[in-house]
């Protein structure tokens, strides 16, 4: 008896060691962060940026320019489908900014007094491509995703993926919407509907021009008409409860400035004109 | 809008043809490895246990590059037509994988509770090892088999992350209840999800209640002894 009261004692002591030192590990790095500081006026910030699955690339390189730019500033991205990014933060999740790949969730979060309305701006314009795996040649247009070549098409999740959405109108444009829909996975992200076709599993899917252009393994078969779909519009916009709304400002002028207006256009985006 | 009811009988399917194979597969390997000693079997034991430690994502990924259109099985089984991934027998080959420890540990445990002298004294009455598995062995360890059983049913049913990643999201198809939930809140549909939810958390009371009057009613031979 004694002895499992020993075991399970110093198990509890253990275990409370661990929790406390996990949670001490925060309080000293924050310490450390501000003693860091050479400017005694300017505080570390974090910024929380929840943007849509296909800027991962080009926002990643922006995140290095914008470290010399702003130091004191560090950007933590959260990259999602944009119904994803839209469900956490009406949750309350800790995002400063929000960049969405269509306006339908932008629109969700700003009708449900999410957003500063005045922060909103739409940024960056972008097209949806038919892609297949790169050695494949059965497929040669958007109209031969009927045939019986093609048996898994990969796509977004139209509720909550943009680029599922803008996918559907294209089909439903050309009329093969219910011939396509017989042979579709749905992926929770354009990224994954992306690797679904690099690695074959898919025959073929719709994705970003952009991510097609990051891609080496994929080839662009046709790229969807602009009237085929809803503008591709990017908007932006800064989170009301934020709590860091000096330095969201601050980078959201970032992002239209040229230096970070070059690195979209690099990956392939069109600028919106604002 | 009709409620779309396709992702509950995908679920009942999926769970039911997972609950059957690991049954057979998990008292298999428990019985094999009741009969081995040695370094060999603790290795074995921690392969078996593995995907009980292993995140559902991990396992996931693994069974995608192996049975994938690159993979060494998958390549094996295109060979001959099969197309595995993004069709239903890889929702049961995710959920067994992933349920597969559970049967095969409790199993494991039944069978050690079982008293040596019982099946020795029917050895030195000349019984035949196939005649004391069925006979004395399966009768003792019912209760562990059922549990295990009812384990491996519900981890199953509930199993997502190696599913969304082997099978996909299609509807009709393979998008069992947790898919359907998963993808309903994404796309900001709270009500269906929780229509799901609670039809979910339904189905599994049934089978517990089922199961546990199931097991109990095995549970005679060991208890009659005590009326003595």
């Amino acid at each position: 008896m004694k002895k499992s009261i020993r075991l399970i004692t110093s198990s509890i002591i253990a275990s409370s060691i661990l929790l406390l030192a996990g949670c001490g590990k925060n309080i000293v790095s924050t310490s450390n962060q501000l003693s860091e500081n050479k400017t005694p006026t300017e505080t570390n910030v974090n910024l929380t940026i929840s943007a849509a699955a296909s800027l991962k690339e080009s926002l990643e390189e922006i995140k290095t320019i914008y470290a010399k730019e702003a130091p004191s500033t560090t950007l933590t991205y959260n990259f999602g489908s944009s119904g994803t990014l839209q469900q956490q933060i009406e949750q309350g999740a800790n995002a400063d900014i929000f960049i969405s790949a269509a306006k339908k969730q932008m629109d969700t979060l700003d009708s449900k007094n999410l957003i500063m309305k005045d922060s909103r701006k739409d940024f960056l314009i972008n097209d949806v491509v038919l892609v297949t795996p790169k050695n494949s040649s059965s497929i040669t247009s958007f109209n031969d995703l009927t045939s019986d070549k093609t048996k898994i098409i990969a796509l977004g999740e139209p509720k909550s993926v943009p680029a599922g959405e803008y996918a559907e109108e294209v089909f439903t444009k050309l009329g093969i919407l219910d011939k396509v829909k017989t042979k579709v996975v749905y992926g929770k992200d354009v990224k994954e509907v992306l690797t679904w076709v690099e690695t074959g599993n898919a025959d073929a899917g719709v994705v970003y021009e952009t991510d097609a252009k990051v891609s080496a393994k994929v080839k662009v078969i046709a790229v969807a008409s602009s009237d085929s779909h809803k503008p591709i519009v990017y908007p932006a916009a800064i989170i009301k409860s934020s709590s860091n709304v000096d330095a969201a400002k601050k980078f959201m002028k970032f992002l239209n400035d040229d230096k970070a207006r070059g690195v979209f256009e690099k990956y392939g985006f069109k600028l919106a004109q604002n | 809008m009709i409620f779309d009811f396709s992702p509950l009988w995908i679920s009942c399917k999926t769970a039911l043809t997972t609950a059957i194979i690991t049954f057979f597969l998990g008292i298999g390997a428990a019985w094999f490895m009741s009969r081995r000693k040695g370094s060999f079997k603790v290795f074995l034991d921690a392969i078996f246990t593995l995907p009980m430690v292993l995140p559902p994502t991990v396992l996931g990924f693994f069974l995608l590059l192996i049975f994938g259109k690159n993979g060494p099985f998958g390549k094996l089984l295109f060979a001959i037509g099969i197309k595995l991934i993004f069709s239903w027998p890889a929702t049961v080959i995710a959920a067994t994988v992933v349920a597969f420890p559970l049967m095969y540990k409790t199993t494991c445990g039944a069978f050690e509770q079982i008293d040596k002298n019982i099946s020795n004294a029917a050895r030195t009455l000349g019984v035949s090892e196939w005649r004391i598995f069925w006979t004395i062995t399966i009768p003792l360890a019912w209760p562990g088999i059922a549990a295990g059983t009812v384990l491996s049913f519900a981890r199953a049913l509930g199993e997502f992350g190696a599913t969304l990643m082997l099978a996909g999201n299609i509807p009709g198809k393979t998008q069992t209840i947790p898919i359907a939930i998963f993808f309903a809140v994404e796309g900001g549909d709270m009500s269906t999800a929780l229509y799901w939810v609670l039809i979910i958390f339904l189905l599994s009371l049934a089978v517990i209640f089922s199961t546990n009057y199931w097991s109990s009613h095995g549970t005679r031979f060991i208890n009659s002894g005590a009326k003595d």
